[in-house]
This record gives C-alpha cells, structure tokens and sequence, in this order.
C-alpha cells in the first residue's frame, strides 16, 4: 500500500483532543493503589506545561465498578454521570477528562446510547432534576488522561532529565505496554489507534527513548475483570489471566510494563508477588519481578521528580533495579519516608521475590 | 509455599503446530465416517451414558483432533456400544463402528 493512503487509513484511528481547559476527575481506587499518580499528573499539566485543568471535591464515583459488576442498572449509572456532567457544566468547562479507564468507557457507553436514544437522555435529566436539582451539558470532547499525556509526549520529551535508556548500555529499554480493556474494546473510534493498533502508550514510550515489545498476549486482559477478581471463587481465574501474560512476554526480556488503567498495573504487580509465593516463579532479573508503573508515573521519572514523591515505594514489585538502569539518583533510606518526613513502616518482604 | 485459597488454573492453551496426528488420520483412513460428523450433538444428547459419566461422541471426536488422546480414550470407555446414536445421527454416521476403530487404533499404542 502507498503511503499516502496508510497515512489516510490511520487518520481513521486518531481522535480530536483539544489543548487546554479540561474539567478533571479522579479515579476511585487510583489514588489508594498508586497515589502519587493523580498529583503528578495535575502537577505535569497544571505547573510543567501550564495548562487549565479543574477538579472539583464534589465529584463522586462513576458508577462503573458496580455496573460492570451487575449490582446496578444502566439508568443508575447514567443518572450518577449525568451528575458529573452537570458539575463540570456548573464549572464553565466543556471538555472532560477521566483518570480511569472504566469510567472513561462507561462515560464513552452512556453518550452513545444518549445518542442513540435521545428519550433516555431526556428521561435521565428528569431523573437528575428530582435527585438534585442539576442541568448538565454533554462534554463536547471526552478523553482519557493518558490521551492527554500522549498528546503532550513531545512537549515532556523536550523538558525530559532522563530516557527510557540503559544508562550502562545506551541502549533502549525494553518496555511491554498494557492498555486497559475499556479504553478502546468497546468503543475503538474513542480510542486514539482504536482497539487494533492502540497507540496511546506506544506514542509515549517511543517519544521517551524506550522500545515497544511485540508479544503473542499483548493485547490479553491483565485478569482483573471486576467479576473474576471480586468474586473470591472466580480469583483464580483472574491469576490464570496474568500468569498467561507473564508467560508469553518473558521470552523477550521486559524492563518494565507501563498501563493506563487503574486495575490493570494493580493486577499485573501484586499478581507477580502471588506468583512468585504459589510457583516460586519470578520474571525480572536476578529474582525480581518486572516493574509496573502507571503512564504519569513514568512521566514523572523521565521529568526528574523524586521517585519516593511518586509513590513508587507502594508496588509490590521492587523499582530500584529500573531506577539504576535508568540511572536516576534515589536515597533507600528515604523510601519509607512519607510527608515530612514521616515513618511509614516497612512492610513484610516476600518470601520467593527480591524486594528492599 | 503460601496458599491464598486459589491458584493459577492448567492452560487449556493447544499448540496446533506440535500436535501429532498420525493416530488421528489413520482413524479418518480406516472410519472415513470421523471426517463427517457437523458435531451437531445428537449423539451425546441421546446417549444413556452421558448422565453416568459425561459420555459424549461428540467431545471425544474433538477431543482426538485436538492431540487431547487420553481424556477421549477415558471417556469412550464409558460407551456401551447401545447404537443409539447411530439411530439419531442426521449424517448416517456409524457411530458404533467409530467407537470401535477408535478403540481398536488408540488401544493399540497402549493408551
């Protein structure tokens, strides 16, 4: 195929992500999983590259977990949304911009089937009306954070202290990109390489001087599933899943693993140390398991943050081998350092992977 | 080793290019019939073993293309050679003389 037409066919697969001015709403479980994440993400936008983003203290849950579990109706789920929507209307903004994947797909779910069924939309602005007294506006654009950070890859590649690069080696990192079910499998056009050829992480990691590593279960679930992982009977499936793409991505040697999901790096990490305790199998080098960071995590690291103020001393899986890889300075001593300085106990250490 | 109260369930993975079918094509030589069946499920809906053992012709067919060579044999055990799916199969398949080639050729390598 002539390139012309290859650049017209994936055309096809880009979305319109405006600049500025984005109303911003955080995940449920993001910020107890991997906390720094959030923060950096508003500090990269907000004070690095001085854009307008809002969040507002009255913003609840989407609903998603509990719908994508079947303990409650779509209607539900919308008239919660809608509510969402009427604070960003009540803020002056008209783009929206979700931390989490599942939301991002319930939101992307309920406008299309607003705008397939315009009496649904009608009968939820009753609804919300009765509950609350709110009118809201459907957000003209609607993205995902990682959308975001992709578009502004090159702009924290200029501004960037480090790169994805074997500091002993120069050569790249060898990183496994894992994007959450919900960004594209449901709806691929609001995903930016739709679900065939999703390139949100793929953009960022090449921008930032790592590799991209193909393998046979890249595009698999990373187990979590709502129903397979809350349903204790259904658990072992959901450490099946992981343990199958843990299987298919070690041949070819993965540095770390960068995700857009909140379920997804939580899964892939703590799933390694349960691995490694059942099977006494780990994936890393030298007795660690692989790295998994979160896309704004990754960000933070390349921009030269602090990687104790980026929450990296929450995973499970031990950052340090990446850190000196990459050659960015850390004090261990201040690992289990929190605000001001604060003693935040260390853990228990794992009996069959290395940890600190 | 800890234990969390669940663990990683086997694969069911089946790799196609390291699968032996040398058993299973002198079956298709010697019982053409194997190569006919739609797998419609007739046989294992009326099959009276099915409700003892979990009998199913059917899945004992598949089972074999799949290289899956012991799970068929241990089911097709449970056949009692009652010919009632010979009765019911749509594509006139010899079900009874099936099972007993498949019998006769996967017994032959001691399975």
């Amino acid at each position: 195929m002539i390139y012309q037409g290859k650049q017209k066919i994936w055309q096809d697969y880009q979305k319109e992500i405006p600049d500025d001015h984005w109303f911003y709403v955080r995940s449920c479980i993001r910020q107890n999983f991997f906390p720094g994440s959030e923060r950096m993400f508003l500090e990269i936008c907000r004070n690095r590259l001085g854009k307008d983003f809002y969040e507002t203290e009255h913003h609840t849950t989407c609903g998603g977990i509990a719908y994508h579990c079947d303990t409650l109706p779509q209607e539900t789920a919308m008239t919660i949304v809608a509510r969402q929507f009427a604070l960003m209307t009540e803020a002056g903004y008209k783009n929206y911009v979700a931390s989490c994947i599942t939301s991002f797909g319930n939101y992307s779910e309920i406008m299309e089937t607003w705008r397939e069924f315009p009496e649904l939309e009608t009968r939820i602005r009753e609804m919300l009306w009765k509950a609350c007294r709110k009118e809201f506006q459907v957000p003209e654009h609607l993205a995902h954070s990682s959308d975001l950070i992709y578009k502004f890859r090159n702009q924290i590649a200029e501004k960037a202290e480090f790169h994805l690069v074997n500091k002993e080696t120069g050569e790249p990192l060898r990183v496994v990109e894992h994007i959450g079910c919900h960004y594209a499998k449901m709806f691929p056009s609001k995903g930016i390489g739709g679900a065939e050829y999703p390139y949100v992480l793929a953009g960022m990691i090449e921008s930032w001087g790592g590799e991209v590593i193909d393998y046979p279960e890249r595009r698999h679930c990373c187990g979590y599933g709502f129903r397979q992982y809350h349903v204790k009977a259904n658990r072992g499936y959901s450490l099946s899943n992981t343990y199958k793409k843990f299987e298919s991505m070690e041949p070819y040697k993965p540095d770390m693993i960068i995700t857009n999901c909140p379920g997804c790096p939580y899964f892939l990490d703590r799933w390694q140390y349960v691995i490694a305790e059942t099977e006494g199998k780990t994936y890393g080098q030298n007795g660690f398991g692989i790295p998994v960071l979160t896309y704004e995590e990754v960000a933070g690291l390349v921009l030269g943050y602090d990687p104790w103020d980026l929450g990296l001393q929450l995973h499970q899986v031990a950052v340090e081998p990446l850190l000196d890889k990459i050659g960015i300075e850390y004090r261990p001593e201040d690992k289990y350092k929190g605000l001001n300085k604060k003693d935040i106990l260390r853990p228990g250490l794992p009996e069959h992977m290395k940890c600190f | 080793m800890s234990i969390f109260g669940f663990k990683i369930s086997p694969s069911s993975a089946i790799n196609l290019s390291e699968l032996d079918t040398r058993r299973w094509d002198e079956l298709c030589r010697k019982a053409p019939d194997a190569r006919r069946c739609m797998a419609c499920g007739s046989c294992s809906a009326t099959c009276p073993a099915a409700q003892f053992s979990g009998m199913s012709l059917r899945k004992v067919l598949l089972d074999l293309q799949r290289g899956r060579e012991k799970e068929a044999y241990r089911m097709m055990s449970n056949c009692m050679l009652c010919g009632k799916c010979l009765m019911v199969c749509p594509r006139g398949i010899n079900t009874r003389e099936l099972i007993l080639k498949i019998s006769q050729i996967y017994k032959e390598e001691d399975r």
